[in-house]
């Protein structure tokens, strides 16, 4: 069985006390808008809040550490090529390669912005049971079908997976492992498609065992959510700062 | 005589590119009924069974349920409300986060308030004997828990007849010890599919048998005793 559990779910912060539907929405407050900064200064704030965020939460650092270093290895692979290519003033060379000023900000820039935006989904989202996440967006008017494809995912994720394992097994008994050739390309490719197929069959056996207990396509949900002062005063402090943080954009930009 | 809760009649179906078919199928449920079904693998059951749900339709054949024609996709949906259907793999029935919401989800369905969904869900629960496993994951239960989960969210929904398919399957034999149990304390109206006759006797007052997509009319009596003689897998009468 993976581990792929729900590690922020559960604790006793102030971040978990809130509303879901309002941390939903102070999720999407602080990171679409984090996504469009074009300034070093205004991401590396965001970052500080994200770390704060993450703080007031009270994760466990080395989870938080573990996931951030997954996200920047990827970033990682940005510096192998955007401070090259980025055309630019130049500021040194590495052989025959240029680095720009241009391209270093611009990495930089990138890796502040997505570490700021994976600590507050890691704060806001990560710490949002799965039970209440489906009906959370549901009453937020999120479209039925994104609910129904996010509630699934997590559900049959594991199920999927198990399939997958126990092909896998399958194949290593009868002596298969894989090594760079036609075989093994293959072999994968049936593999996966194998498991498109059972999935495929799966979701027409779980819908009909939906229609079978009077589904319609609406859920219905037990879950009730209440909103206190407490989530109104975390929502506009959200808001005041998403919009402190984007006028000093315009101010400076209208001023420089 | 009272009408049959379900009957099919003269059902045909192929399926695209497959030998198994039903053919001028016949089989009629009555109120108090307890029918057990026996037959080897592809011999149609399943098909019957998704046939009689409005899940598949036939090219040839009518249903009815409660005494009414179901000619249409919303005659279907209001029949249903009233079957609880067990389906063979647990995992096809149980898709969500915790017992609880997934036991709710019928009576969630059929109208009922949050709360009201929540007691019968509850009562549900303990008929199968599951107290205390709400906020449970059904993923992470055992097969036999599975099970009974599934025959709880069916249960909840007080439905006038149940229809298992292959509840045995995957199941110890201690699970379905407790299956049997529970079976023998509900009442209503029940069509089983099993290819155990061990288990349909313990759970059916009446064996049917199916091969090749026909029902085998004529009441076999259920007993249970050890074969070893060739055909020993087919309900008979010595």
């Amino acid at each position: 069985m993976p581990t792929l559990g729900e590690p922020f779910a559960h604790g006793e912060s102030i971040i978990h006390g809130l509303d879901p539907r309002i941390r939903l929405i102070c999720a999407t407050l602080l990171t679409v808008p984090t996504a469009l900064l074009l300034r070093i200064d205004q991401s590396a704030v965001m970052l500080l809040l994200g770390l704060l965020l993450v703080g007031s939460a009270q994760l466990s650092p080395i989870r938080v550490l573990s996931r951030l270093v997954i996200v920047n290895a990827f970033i990682a692979f940005l510096w192998f090529f955007i401070p090259f290519s980025t055309p630019g003033s130049a500021i040194g060379t590495i052989g025959p390669l240029t680095v720009t000023r241009e391209g270093l900000v611009l990495s930089a820039l990138v890796t502040l912005k997505s570490n700021a935006i994976v600590l507050t989904l890691m704060a806001m989202l990560g710490t949002i049971k799965v039970q209440d996440l489906g009906p959370a967006m549901q009453s937020l008017k999120v479209p039925d079908k994104l609910c129904h494809i996010l509630v699934f995912t997590y559900r049959y994720i594991f199920v999927i997976h198990q399939e997958y394992q126990t092909m896998r097994q399958a194949m290593s008994a009868r002596g298969f492992c894989p090594k760079t050739n036609t075989h093994t390309y293959r072999t994968y490719a049936w593999l996966v498609g194998m498991l498109l197929v059972k999935s495929w069959d799966r979701a027409e056996r779980v819908h009909g065992a939906m229609i079978c207990r009077g589904f319609k396509g609406k859920f219905y949900s037990l879950a009730s959510f209440t909103t206190s002062v407490t989530d109104y005063c975390f929502l506009m402090g959200c808001i005041m700062m998403i919009i402190a943080v984007h006028t000093m954009d315009i101010i400076k930009r209208v001023f420089a | 005589m009272t009408a049959p809760i379900i009957e099919l009649q003269d059902i045909t179906y192929h399926f695209p590119n497959r030998n198994n078919a039903l053919e001028n199928l016949t089989f009629s449920l009555f109120p108090k009924e307890q029918i057990g079904l026996f037959g080897p693998n592809g011999a149609g059951k399943s098909t019957m069974l998704h046939i009689l749900m409005g899940l598949i339709k036939p090219q040839k054949g009518e249903v009815r349920l409660f005494g009414a024609p179901m000619d249409s996709k919303k005659c279907f949906d209001e029949a249903r409300l009233k079957i609880g259907f067990l389906f063979q793999h647990s995992d096809d029935q149980l898709f969500c986060p915790t017992v609880l919401d997934d036991v709710a989800f019928g009576p969630l369905n059929q109208g009922l308030s949050p709360d009201e969904a929540q007691g019968k869900a509850i009562e549900a629960l303990s008929c199968v004997g599951l107290n205390g496993f709400e906020d449970r994951v059904p993923y992470r239960l055992s097969g036999g828990e599975k099970k009974l989960v599934a025959l709880a969210t069916i249960l909840a929904m007080e439905p006038e007849v149940l229809i298992l398919d292959e509840p045995t399957t995957g199941l110890s034999p201690e699970a379905k010890e407790r299956l049997i149990d529970i079976l023998r304390n509900l009442k209503m109206a029940r069509l089983v599919v099993s290819h155990e006759p061990d288990f349909l006797a313990a759970t059916t007052d009446k064996l049917l048998a199916m091969r090749n997509g026909h029902i085998r009319q004529g009441e076999l009596k259920p007993h249970t005793h050890t074969h070893v003689h060739e055909e020993g897998d087919i309900p008979h009468q010595h």
